[in-house]
């Protein structure tokens, strides 16, 4: 019987021959993942279950991410759950300080994740490694912490959404602008409950940064994992950070779907999510007059290396507008690091920009560049929810890099074009 | 048997909306249900009973996965939660606690004006009752169900895997 690639995951971590969409699964965890807001609450449910030791020491990772730097003592309670628990249980990866990025960029850069295994965090932006041809998906405390104590899963095996995206990219145009197209076109429930798997000529040229921001949106449209076949890039890029053997799964080509939606991506722009939805997209060509008060490049969805060197490329030798906020956020301590090897954060600097720590900063409106009333903001982050980036009454408009550096160059919404 | 009043909300409310996230930094049961839909609508965490329906539009709890978005509307009063549809880590956060969630179109859409009248749901037979008619929901999943009667996840987790 034929099998898509996260039908083939399922069935061999559940230690099955095959398994169809419907079937209801225990699956055994490659990777348990939880942050400093996730984590305390699973530490807690682990205690209720009973149990004295986690699962595997080397399959549960930490990493405190969201409201680090501690931002107020109750930020720094919870931390200190999530610091003592993961000495008091030998945890090998426990990420704090100056060791700590953003959870989906640090976990792939340290080769913590490889393609075939199945990935389960406690945040939603785990479907991230689907790029490495991973299952993975986001789950919640409980959840996760009933997976620290057993080290196994719960789940229903999705049906497919099969996406094919075939054409030239323009310029300025990448992951971030094929996943906002496809959530426009889907809506932010077309996905629900299924899996997406993003195939076709483009996807096999995109660098590795791009499918990363690709899979990593795809909660956006409900789904529960984005998964894309592992290839060459995918491999070297595994390759660099681990001696571990990657598994290889690819979907068989008579498998089924429940969809399969062409996407022709010739005739697509940057695209520009207006509030309130992901899903809420328009060209940048036709965005019209919208004047700005902050822009923000980084978050797990587009804080790679590459997405500040595109940032840079918009802003070296330009200042930005007279009185917007342009704060940067590198994704991990080593790409604060490459990035001020290479100049970039020169060129931001020079630029007018604030760059912050490795962290989730102001993505989810914790700290580091809330938004006050009335307040607008460009960001390269994955949400644009009512109140998300701080005040109710403030507004966040989703972007790429390239986007959000033209729109603080011109202190309103636009693309490189119009500089 | 559940009896209570419906407090109505519309399509893709999302988790920062039932807890925005400048509350996330505590994990307590009663912080968060004070605080629960803060921006949205400030009368719930005031006003909301034990024993009341929240009722939904399409795709509920969509966004992060944030357990504290269950938690709060669960330890602030709300019994069940009946909507066209649920965003799938809500939906699993919501039965591993032990709050039950309905999916039916025709409640979501016989209900929509019904904020502040009473309901009753009977969840073992998937009936609701409000504004003088009956609405069937979907036959909660009989894993979700197991759940339920256990407790939520913890419970069952002790009782059926490592058998205390």
């Amino acid at each position: 019987m034929s099998m898509t690639i996260t039908e083939k995951i399922l069935a061999v971590h559940a230690g099955r021959d095959h398994v169809s969409p419907g079937d209801m699964i225990e699956a055994k965890v490659d990777m348990a993942l939880a942050n400093d807001v996730t984590a305390p609450l699973a530490i807690k449910v682990f205690r209720e279950i009973g149990m004295e030791k986690v699962f595997d020491t080397g399959k549960v990772t930490l990493v405190a991410d969201h409201f680090v730097p501690n931002k107020d003592i109750a930020s720094a309670e919870q931390v200190k759950i999530v610091r003592e628990f993961a000495r008091q249980q030998g945890l090998k990866n426990y990420f704090e300080g100056g060791e700590s990025g953003i959870e989906h960029i640090i976990l792939p850069e340290k080769g913590l994740v490889l393609p075939g295994q199945l990935i389960i965090g406690a945040d939603s932006h785990t479907c991230t490694y689907g790029a490495l041809g991973a299952f993975s998906t986001g789950v919640g405390s409980t959840d996760l912490g009933a997976i620290m104590a057993t080290g196994e899963v719960w789940l229903k095996v999705p049906p497919t959404i099969l996406l094919r995206y075939e054409g030239s990219l323009q310029p300025h145009v990448g992951g971030k602008d094929l996943i906002l197209h496809t959530i426009g076109l889907m809506g932010v429930e077309g996905a629900l409950y299924c899996a997406m798997e993003f195939t076709g000529g483009v996807i096999s040229r995109l660098p590795m940064y791009q499918r990363f921001t690709m899979s990593n949106m795809a909660i956006e449209a409900g789904g529960k994992n984005g998964i894309m076949e592992p290839d060459e890039t995918t491999l070297a890029y595994v390759a660099e950070r681990t001696s571990l053997e990657p598994d290889i799964f690819r979907s068989d080509p008579d498998a089924e779907h429940e969809r399969v939606i062409d996407i022709k991506v010739d005739g697509i722009e940057p695209q520009v999510a207006f509030p309130h939805l992901p899903s809420n997209v328009r060209p940048v060509s036709e965005v019209g007059d919208i004047p700005i008060d902050q822009v923000v490049i980084g978050s797990c969805t587009n804080g790679w290396l590459e997405d500040l060197r595109d940032a840079a490329r918009i802003l070296k030798g330009r200042k930005i507008s007279p009185g917007l906020r342009l704060i940067i956020m590198p994704g991990s301590p080593l790409i604060y690091k490459l990035a001020m090897r290479e100049g970039i954060l020169e060129t931001f600097l020079d630029a007018g920009a604030v760059i912050g720590p490795p962290c989730c900063g102001p993505c989810l409106g914790g700290h580091m560049g809330v938004l006050a009333s009335g307040e607008i903001a460009v960001a390269t982050t994955n949400r644009n929810f009512v109140g998300r980036m701080g005040h109710p009454e403030s507004e966040v408009y989703l972007a790429n890099p390239f986007v959000a550096a033209a729109s603080a160059v011109m202190g309103r919404v636009g693309g490189p074009d119009q500089l | 048997m559940i009896q209570g009043r419906i407090w109505k909300f519309g399509d893709d409310v999302d988790t920062d909306v039932i807890i925005p996230a400048r509350y996330l930094n505590v994990s307590a049961e009663a912080e968060l249900a004070k605080n629960c839909f803060a921006d949205m609508r400030p009368d719930f965490a005031r006003e909301v009973l034990v024993g009341d329906i929240l009722v939904a539009g399409k795709n509920f709890g969509c966004g992060s996965s944030r357990e504290h978005a269950p938690i709060a509307i669960k330890a602030a009063g709300i019994r069940a939660i009946i909507a066209e549809s649920f965003a799938r880590i809500f939906y699993r956060n919501a039965f591993n606690i032990g709050l039950p969630l309905l999916e039916s179109i025709e409640a979501s859409k016989g209900l929509s004006d019904a904020d502040g009248e009473d309901a009753v749901v009977d969840l073992a037979a998937g009936r609701i009752e409000g504004k003088g008619q009956v609405f069937s929901a979907r036959p909660i999943p009989d894993f979700m169900a197991k759940l339920i009667d256990a407790g939520g996840l913890v419970e069952y987790i002790k009782k059926v895997k490592i058998g205390r």
